[in-house]
């Protein structure tokens, strides 16, 4: 085991490598310089521009700026941004909690109904209840987020009054972050009503975030079990005479469980993209609506810095992935 | 169609048919268990007819879609008080046709479904296969670069391209195939990594089958299940993150109607006009589970396995 998770870790070199050129290659791809942009309208003069490219080291060779970039993202240097002057590493630790705790909230609303409800309805296959939860799943997948996020706060915002809009608490509420995360801050805070504000944020987002991994989760889960329940081991266990409950447990869903561990793990980049429009929409202060708010102010170093992190945030969820993968499937970890 | 399957003759049987033959009795054989499942037919049916919206949208939408009526400014659909029939789903801030341009809204989106599938399906299941098979360096090679490319979101890869090239749906649309691509390699891998341990692979190899032949003939027919299921979960996707990168301003750009851009214009009227809110994501969502329900029942009809259980 302890190879195998060497084995693994080494490989996430190349992907960091490969991550950090792609980041790299951004800020010297877009049209015009850095320098230009940060002079915007207004523009530079050439022996400005000049002394702008020393001052930056855009002057050098590629290979030299690359290794500088490597070895500053090494100590945790990001670079400061463009338009506020803050270190891009800083801005993303203060904003991050935000979004991990809305994807958080998200992974475990889509699993906690989805995995249970893929397995029932591949067990029960043909019944009304396969039928619902497959055709719930579909018009979930099927969901522009988007447009589910704009339909509820019409709904539940405007007509009924039940949550708020936008934001991660009502300003009536104010206290230091310890942890950044909104619902254990409030509930330590001890403020009466605080906490009952920020879950009461929570819940929309949450939703429409949550909808499509949960119906990936739990088409997956019943595909895969449905190709379980037909292997010769799960017959054999029947007919051993096993209770049905321990058939489907320990012999089909373990197996069943294989594809589906690595489905969730492929939800994260869903979770981070389903981010950036949530996030827009309920004006949730996340890096997913920071990265498009960057992007649109053209503060380059900011979107340069938060492709690192965020690609990093992916690569050690599919580590973590690929070694449960190798836990809970033994052959794959030892032909290898 | 009713005796089916019992007297079809089975594809593997000694009598040797002629090819016509054999490719007419297995789209019949797919048909009989296609039409089985209700729900796919009826997303056959509403995809069919968005085709045939997409073709003849000049000729079927009453209105130009980007024809501005002065005098029509955000009128409600024809059943509300203030409607009219002359506008049937209502007119958006600057008094253009909503129905039309929903019509014309279908080209956009099947375009880019076409055209992001294909490319993301061809070189997913090529890779995969090449590195399920062989594994080794080749493996190890093809699969680092897919975790490069999974790395990012798909969505936010198509932005930062978009920055980079300038906002434009067939900047967006290679994006998303290069994002979505990597999912084919790793089903295609890990499908193709199970099924050669299997005794008839063994069997075929053991029998003089050629590596082109194990890849292609003896394994791939076994792992396009999954694929097919991706596919079309795919093609919604691509839809979808299209619609997206729309709505934040950064696919396709005004006037063209695609329903993503329509959206993103709708944002400020969310509590005036819901008119212009609801309809094109109604679109977007009619559209993506039609191909989502005939997909399955694709799967169903394909799946050796699954359907004769």
């Amino acid at each position: 085991m302890i190879r195998f998770l060497l084995a693994r870790i080494g490989l996430l070199i190349p992907t960091f490598i490969g991550v950090s050129i792609i980041a790299f290659s951004f800020i010297r791809l877009i049209p015009g310089d850095p320098i230009e942009v940060l002079a915007g309208e207004r523009g530079v003069s050439p022996e400005r521009h000049a002394e702008l490219m020393a001052q930056f080291g855009y002057d050098r060779p590629l290979w030299e700026q690359y290794f500088e970039f490597l070895s500053n993202l090494l100590h945790g240097d990001l670079g400061s941004s463009i338009v506020t002057r803050q270190p891009v590493i800083d801005e993303f630790l203060t904003l991050f909690p935000a979004t991990l705790e809305l994807s958080a909230m998200a992974i475990l609303f889509a699993v906690i109904i989805g995995l249970p409800a893929g397995v029932i309805a591949g067990v029960k296959r043909g019944s009304v209840f396969d039928h619902t939860v497959m055709t719930t799943a579909l018009v979930g997948y099927s969901m522009p987020i988007f447009w589910l996020g704009l339909l509820m706060i019409i709904l539940f915002s405007s007509i009924l009054g039940w949550t708020p809009v936008s934001g991660r608490i009502s300003f009536l509420y104010y206290f230091e972050p310890v942890t950044g995360f909104m619902l254990i801050d409030s509930y330590l805070s001890g403020q009466e009503g605080a906490f009952r504000s920020a879950l009461s944020h929570l819940v929309l987002p949450t939703i429409a975030l949550g909808t499509i991994p949960m119906a990936v989760i739990a088409r997956q889960t019943r595909s895969a079990m449905l190709e379980v329940l037909g292997e010769d081991y799960v017959r054999t266990a029947r007919a051993k005479g096993l209770p049905p409950y321990r058939v489907i447990a320990i012999h089909a869903l373990r197996n069943a469980l294989i594809p589906v561990v690595t489905t969730i793990g492929l939800q994260v980049g869903v979770l981070l993209a389903g981010a950036i429009l949530t996030e827009t929409i309920f004006s949730w202060p996340g890096i997913g609506k920071w990265m498009v708010d960057s992007i649109f102010r053209r503060d380059y170093t900011s979107v340069q810095g938060g492709l690192m992190m965020i690609a990093a945030i992916i690569m050690v969820v599919n580590l973590i992935v690929d070694l449960l993968y190798g836990l809970i499937n033994p052959r794959i970890r030892h032909t290898r | 169609m009713r005796e089916i399957p019992s007297d079809m003759p089975t594809l593997n049987s000694g009598e040797k048919t002629s090819e016509p033959e054999t490719s007419w009795m297995r789209l019949k054989e797919f048909w009989s268990y296609f039409r089985e499942n209700k729900g796919a037919v009826v997303g056959l049916g509403v995809v069919v007819f968005v085709i045939l919206l997409a073709i003849f949208a000049d000729v079927v939408a009453p209105h130009s879609p980007i024809e501005q009526y002065r005098d029509h400014f955000l009128r409600p659909p024809a059943w509300q008080d203030g409607g009219s029939w002359q506008f049937f789903l209502g007119t958006d801030a600057v008094g253009r046709d909503m129905l039309s341009r929903l019509i014309h809204g279908t080209r956009y989106s099947l375009f880019i479904g076409c055209i992001v599938v294909s490319i993301s399906l061809v070189s997913g299941i090529s890779l995969g296969l090449t590195a399920g098979y062989f594994g080794g360096w080749i493996d190890t090679i093809i699969m680092r670069v897919m975790d490069v490319i999974l790395s990012y979101p798909s969505l936010l890869l198509a932005l930062v391209l978009v920055a980079i090239l300038g906002p434009s749906l067939i900047n967006a649309m290679i994006a998303i195939a290069i994002v979505l691509q990597p999912h084919y390699v790793r089903l295609t891998r890990a499908q193709v990594i199970s099924e050669s341990s299997r005794d008839y692979v063994t069997a075929s190899r053991v029998a003089g089958a050629g590596t082109l032949r194990l890849m292609f003939i003896t394994l791939l027919p076994n792992c396009m299940a999954p694929l097919i299921v991706q596919a079309t979960l795919s093609f919604s996707t691509a839809i979808l993150d299209a619609a997206a990168l729309g709505f934040l301003g950064m696919g396709a750009q005004p006037p063209t109607p695609e329903w993503g851009t329509l959206l993103a214009d709708a944002r400020e009227f969310i509590s005036s006009a819901w008119w212009v809110v609801t309809f094109p994501g109604l679109a977007i969502l009619i559209t993506v589970l039609s191909f989502n329900l005939m997909g399955d029942g694709m799967r169903d009809a394909l799946d050796p396995k699954l359907k004769r259980s």
